[in-house]
C-alpha cells in the first residue's frame, strides 16, 4: 500500500513572508526556487498571501501550489519558522517546473519540530571507549591536527590520503572547494587525492579539454532552436529532469529530431517519442561499450559525404597533422581532421557489426546530424554523460564524440554544442592541482595495498559509490579497526599518549580516518573523528549549472546543531595545523597554514572566487536573483553582471591552453573493451549489469534513505530484468536477488521490465541497501577513469519478496497516452 | 481514457465558480456558522459525497467523479480483484483525484495496465497499489479518496489521503 501523507491542509505564507533565492542543490540543472519563511504564529489567508493570488480557487495546471514536501518548520535566527520552498516561474532554467528531487528540498531539511532528517550530525564525534562520543570542535580538531601533523612530518604529505568532492551544489560550491583546496593544494601539496566518484584526482573529460573544448560550452536554450539532439549514454528525463522538460522538449516541439545512443531503452526515449513522434526519434541500442565505433563511423561518413563545415574547420581547427602525440598522459594522439580520421576511419558496415545495430540506422543518424537542409548547415546539440564518462575507453570515446561536433561546426554557435550533461552542479575554485600529476594516483589501490596512514574524507561515501567496493570496504574496515583498538587501549591516557598509540597503529598498517559529512555515513562507521558539515541554505553558497549559470543560493535557516560550512571546517583545521606544527617546532611549515582567518562563508568566497573574478560579489549575485549570470563574467555594467552566452563564439578554442587557439581532433582508435579484465568478465558471465540512475533518488540517497516517500517506493535497489530471464532463474517481482562475480556480490529487488533485453539488467547506483560497486572490477583507463558501466555477473535468488517489496508497484515506468 | 459519464457528487456540488471566489470565509458563510463562535477543527471536515451506486460500476470502466467539490475531478474504479484499501463486497473499489500531484494536469486511465497517466510530464500512478507513483515527478502518491458503501449500495467519498493539487486545503 502506497505511502499516504495524510496531510490535507498546509499553512499559507503571509504577504510579508521573507523571500530568499534558492538554487536547487541537487542536480546540475540547478532549478530556481523561492524560499518563503514566516514566524510560527503567523499565517496568510486564502485572499491575502505571499503569492498574491486567490488560493480559495482551485489552481489550474501549472498553477502555484505548495505540495506537502515543499513545506517544513525550521530554525531561523534561533526561532521556529515556517518554510515553503516553491519553484520559481521567473527562473529561465525551469520556468516553474519542479523535479521529484527539488520538490522535496523543504522536507529534507533537518527539523526538530517535524522530525525530518534528524540523522544529520549536530556535533563532532570521536571514537572513544568503543563508541562515538560527542565533543567540541576544539577537542576533535586538536586530535585530527596532532595525528595528521605527526604523520606528515615524520613521513610526508604523501601519507595523507584525501577523498574530496570537487562539485557545486549541496556540500560543494565555490566557497567549499576553495576552503578545502586552499588547505590541501595550497598549505599542503597533497598528491594522493581522489574525488567523490572516481579513484583519482582527474578530469572526467580529459580528451575534450585537450582538444580545446570545455565540456560545458553551450546554453540550455540551444536545445530549443536546434535541428537535431543527440544524447549519448544519458537519461536526461530522469537525471537532468527540467533540462529535458523545459528545453529539449521545446526543441522537439519545434521540429528537432532526437537520437539516443544507449543500450537500454529509458523513459527519455519514450517521452521523446511522445513529444516528437516515433518517426523523429532514433534509438541506437548499441552493444555495451561499442560507442566509439559508432562515432568513428558517423565521423567518417559525414566527412566522406562532404557534410562538414569547411570554413569552421579551416579557421578554428589545427591544420597540420599531429599536434599532440599519444603518450602516457594522452591515450590517443590529437591533431588535424585528416590526422584523426586516418585512425578513426570506420565504415558504417564495420560499425554496424561492432555495435550490433542496423547499418541503415547509422546512416540515418549521420543524415539527421549533418546532411544539409535546403543547402544550409544543420545545427546539432550533442550531449553525453556517464554512459561514456563511466564507460569504455573514456578518453578516446569522449574524443570521438567531440570530433563530430568539430567537423560539423557545432561548437560556439546558437543551436549547437557538445557538452556533458553533468551530475552535480559545478563550483570549482582551487589552487593548481598540477602537483597531482597525470596520470593521477589510483588512490583506492594505494589504500588497498597498505599505502597511506591518515585519510581525510570530505562528503564522500566510497562504501556506496566506488568501484571494486567489496575489496575496498574489507581493507578499509580492517585498517581502521587497528586504530580503533589502539584508541580504546589508550582511552584513559593523555592526548599525547593517545596520539602516540594512533601513530604506532598506523605505522603497523592501520589507517586513521577523519570523515567530514552531514550525516554519519557508511564509510563514516570506520572513522575515528567525524566532523559535522552543513548544506546550502544553511549557509550561503555559490555554484554554476550545466550552462555555466552562476547563482547565489541564500541562507534561510540556521545550521543544524554545531555543524559548519566545509570551508570554515577547513579553516579551523588549518588553524589547528598551524598551532600544532608551531608547537612541534616546525615554524616554516606552520606558516604555510596562515590565511584562513575567515568568519563566514562569504569571507571564503571573497578570498577565493572573488580574488580571481573581482567583479563578482555576494551583493551583486543576490541582485541577479535566480537567473544569475552565465560564466565567465565579463564585467559589471549598469548595475548588472555581464556574462557569456556560450563559449568559443569567436571560433577560438582555449581549454587546452594552446597559443594557436585551434581545436584539435582526436585519433580515437577502437580496441574493444579497454579496461583490464572486462572482456574476460563478459565471457564468463550471463548478465551485463548496467549501472543506472533513477530520478527519485538524489545521488547515493544520503538524504533519501531517511525519506518515507522515497523508501516506500523502492525499499531496496531495483534491478530491472527481462521477464523471461526472471522466469528462467525462478524469480518473481520484488524477490531479493544477488548479483555475483569474481569481484564480490551485491543484492537488490527484481523489477520486471519488458524493454530490458535478455541478458541485460540495470541496477540502480549507489544504494545504501546494495552497492552496485561491489561487483565492478578495478579496471580503469590510462588516466584512472573507472569503467563502472561494464560489469558482468550471474544472478541468483536470495529470498521471496519481503512485505515492503510486495506492496511496491512493478508496472512499466513508461508513460502511456 | 476517462469515462465521460457524470455522477452525483453530493451536496457540495453547488460550491463552485464565483461562490468559491468569496475567499477564506466562504465555507463558514455557506454553512451559516458564526466564525467567532466555533473554534476551527483540528482536521478538515470532509463532506460526504455520493459518487455512485454499486450497480453503476463495471469492472475496469472508470467513472468520472468530483470530490470534495466540483472543481476537483476524480475517478471511481471497480478493479475486479481485491486491493489493499479497496471497499465494497469484493474489496475492489477505489477512487482517486485525477489531477497530477506534480503540476495539476488532468490524467487519463490506461485500462490495460490500470495506471493513471499524466500528459503534462509523463508521470504515472498505479491504481492497484494505492495510487503509488510508478514513475514521475510528483513528490507524493495520488490522493486516494476514503470510501464508504451504504447498505443500499450507494458509494460515498468521505476523505482524502493526501493534499489535492492546486489547493492549500482539500476542502476550500
Amino acid at each position: 500500500m502506497a505511502y499516504k501523507r495524510q496531510i490535507d491542509r498546509l499553512p499559507i505564507p503571509p504577504a510579508d513572508a521573507k523571500v530568499h533565492n534558492v538554487t536547487c542543490h541537487y542536480c546540475i540543472v540547478g532549478c530556481g526556487y523561492k524560499a518563503y519563511t514566516w514566524p510560527r504564529n503567523k499565517q496568510g489567508t486564502l485572499s491575502d498571501n505571499a503569492f498574491g493570488i486567490d488560493l480559495g480557487e482551485q489552481q489550474g495546471a501549472d498553477g502555484t501550489w505548495v505540495a506537502p514536501s515543499m513545506y517544513n518548520m525550521v530554525k531561523q535566527d534561533g526561532k521556529d519558522v515556517h518554510l515553503a520552498v516553491v519553484p520559481d516561474k521567473e527562473c529561465v532554467v525551469n520556468s516553474g517546473l519542479v523535479s521529484i528531487r527539488g520538490g522535496r528540498m523543504a522536507e529534507n531539511r533537518p527539523s526538530k519540530v517535524t522530525g525530518t532528517q534528524n540523522q544529520r550530525l549536530s556535533d563532532p564525534i570521536v571514537w572513544r571507549n568503543g563508541v562515538w562520543q560527542p565533543t567540541s570542535w576544539d577537542d576533535a580538531l586538536d586530535l585530527v591536527a596532532r595525528v595528521t601533523a605527526r604523520i606528515i612530518t615524520e613521513g610526508s604529505e604523501d601519507d595523507l590520503l584525501l577523498s574530496m568532492f570537487d562539485h557545486g551544489g549541496s556540500a560543494g560550491g565555490y566557497e567549499n572547494t576553495w576552503g578545502t583546496g586552499k588547505l590541501y593544494f595550497g598549505s599542503m601539496k597533497i598528491k594522493n587525492a581522489r574525488i567523490h566518484n572516481r579513484p583519482g584526482y582527474n578530469s572526467e573529460v580529459h580528451s575534450s579539454r585537450d582538444m580545446g573544448v570545455d565540456e560545458l560550452q553551450y546554453r540550455y536554450s540551444d536545445y530549443e532552436v536546434t535541428d537535431t539532439i543527440m544524447i549519448v549514454g544519458a537519461n536526461p528525463l530522469e537525471t537532468q529532469t527540467n533540462l529535458f522538460l523545459n528545453h529539449m522538449r521545446k526543441g522537439l516541439e519545434n521540429g528537432a529530431k532526437f537520437i539516443m545512443v544507449d543500450p537500454r531503452r529509458t523513459v527519455t526515449v519514450n517521452a521523446a517519442e511522445e513529444v516528437a513522434g516515433a518517426e523523429n526519434v532514433l534509438h541506437l541500442a548499441i552493444d555495451p561499450g561499442s560507442d566509439m565505433a559508432l562515432f568513428n563511423a558517423l565521423f567518417t561518413y559525414i566527412v566522406d559525404q562532404g557534410w562538414t563545415d569547411s570554413e569552421f574547420i579551416k579557421n578554428s581547427t589545427f591544420q597540420s597533422g599531429e599536434a599532440v602525440p599519444e603518450d602516457a598522459a594522452h591515450p590517443s594522439g590529437l591533431g588535424s581532421l585528416e590526422y584523426a580520421l586516418a585512425t578513426c576511419r570506420t565504415s558504417t558496415a564495420e560499425a554496424a557489426e561492432i555495435c550490433k545495430v542496423d547499418e541503415s540506422d547509422i546512416i540515418k543518424a549521420a543524415e539527421w546530424l549533418a546532411k544539409p537542409k535546403d543547402g544550409e548547415r544543420k545545427k546539432a546539440v550533442i550531449a553525453y554523460e556517464k554512459g561514456v564518462i563511466w564507460g569504455n575507453d573514456n578518453y578516446r570515446t569522449v574524443g570521438s564524440i567531440v570530433n563530430i561536433a568539430l567537423a560539423t561546426g557545432n561548437i560556439g554557435r546558437e543551436g549547437g554544442g557538445c557538452c556533458r550533461l553533468g551530475g552535480h552542479q559545478e563550483g570549482y575554485y582551487r589552487p593548481s592541482d598540477a602537483h597531482v600529476g597525470r596520470p593521477a594516483t589510483y588512490v583506492d589501490q594505494l589504500l588497498i595495498s597498505g599505502g597511506g596512514k591518515v585519510q581525510h574524507i570530505w562528503a564522500c561515501d566510497h562504501y556506496k559509490t566506488t568501484l571494486n567496493a567489496a575489496q575496498y570496504k574489507s581493507v578499509h574496515r580492517k585498517r581502521a579497526a587497528m586504530v580503533k583498538d589502539a584508541m580504546d587501549a589508550s582511552a584513559a591516557g593523555t592526548r599525547e599518549q593517545q596520539v602516540d598509540a594512533i601513530v604506532a597503529a598506523v605505522n603497523a598498517g592501520g589507517l586513521f580516518v577523519v570523515d567530514v559529512d552531514i550525516h554519519h555515513s557508511q564509510i563514516g562507521q570506520n572513522a575515528h573523528v567525524v566532523l559535522p558539515a552543513c548544506e546550502s541554505n544553511e549557509m550561503n553558497l555559490t555554484s554554476m549549472n550545466g550552462e555555466r549559470r552562476l547563482r547565489l543560493s541564500e541562507k534561510y535557516m540556521d545550521r543544524y546543531g554545531n555543524s559548519l560550512p566545509d570551508c570554515l571546517i577547513a579553516a579551523k583545521l588549518a588553524q589547528n595545523m598551524e598551532r600544532v606544527l608551531r608547537e612541534m617546532g616546525h615554524d616554516d611549515y606552520a606558516d604555510q597554514f596562515k590565511g584562513f582567518d575567515w568568519e563566514t562563508e562569504e569571507d571564503a568566497f571573497m578570498d577565493g572566487y572573488h580574488g580571481g573574478n573581482p567583479d563578482v560579489t555576494y551583493d551583486r549575485l543576490r541582485a541577479m536573483g535566480n537567473n544569475g549570470v552565465q560564466e565567465p563574467v565579463q564585467g559589471f555594467e549598469n548595475g548588472k553582471l555581464v556574462g557569456t552566452d556560450r563559449l568559443y563564439m569567436d571560433g577560438k578554442f582555449t581549454r587546452h591552453g594552446r597559443d594557436d587557439k585551434k581545436a584539435l581532433f582526436c585519433a580515437a582508435s577502437w580496441r574493444g573493451l579497454q579496461a583490464p579484465g572486462k572482456e574476460q568478465e563478459r565471457a564468463n558471465h550471463k548478465f551485463w549489469v548496467n549501472n543506472v540512475r533513477a530520478n527519485i533518488f538524489w545521488q547515493n540517497q544520503f538524504l533519501d534513505k531517511d525519506n518515507d516517500f522515497i523508501q516506500d517506493r523502492f525499499p531496496y535497489p531495483f534491478i530491472e530484468m527481462n521477464a523471461d530471464d526472471m522466469v528462467e532463474i525462478g524469480v518473481n517481482p520484488g524477490d531479493l536477488v544477488e548479483i555475483h562475480n569474481e569481484n564480490g556480490s551485491t543484492q537488490g529487488m527484481a523489477y520486471p521490465t519488458d524493454t530490458a533485453a535478455r541478458g541485460q539488467v540495470a541496477m540502480v547506483f549507489g544504494s545504501p541497501a546494495g552497492s552496485q560497486g561491489n561487483v565492478v572490477n578495478p579496471g580503469v583507463n590510462e588516466l584512472v577513469l573507472p569503467d563502472y558501466k561494464h560489469t558482468w555477473g550471474n544472478i541468483r535468488k536470495l529470498a521471496d519478496a519481503t512485505p515492503a517489496a510486495r506492496s511496491v508497484s512493478f508496472k512499466s515506468k513508461e508513460y502511456t497516452s | 481514457m476517462r469515462c465521460k459519464k457524470m455522477v452525483d457528487v453530493g451536496r457540495r456540488q453547488f460550491l463552485r465558480g464565483s461562490a468559491m471566489a468569496a475567499a477564506g470565509a466562504a465555507a463558514t458563510t455557506v454553512t451559516g456558522t458564526a466564525a467567532q463562535a466555533t473554534p476551527a477543527n483540528a482536521q478538515v471536515d470532509y463532506p460526504s459525497g455520493k459518487l455512485a451506486n454499486l450497480a453503476d460500476l463495471v469492472v475496469n470502466e472508470p467513472l468520472d467523479i468530483e470530490y470534495p467539490d466540483a472543481d476537483s475531478p476524480g475517478v471511481l474504479i471497480k478493479l475486479g480483484e481485491a486491493v489493499e484499501g479497496g471497499v465494497g463486497p469484493d474489496g475492489d473499489i477505489v477512487a482517486y483525484s485525477v489531477l497530477c500531484p506534480h503540476k495539476g494536469y488532468q490524467m487519463s486511465y490506461n485500462s490495460d495496465d490500470r495506471t493513471m497517466n499524466c500528459p503534462g510530464h509523463f508521470s504515472r500512478f498505479d491504481v492497484e497499489a494505492g495510487g503509488q507513483q510508478v514513475w514521475g515527478h510528483a513528490t507524493q502518491n495520488l490522493p486516494q479518496f476514503t470510501l464508504r458503501v451504504a447498505e443500499n449500495g450507494d458509494i460515498f467519498a468521505e476523505g482524502a489521503s493526501d493534499l489535492i493539487f492546486g489547493r492549500p486545503s482539500n476542502v476550500l
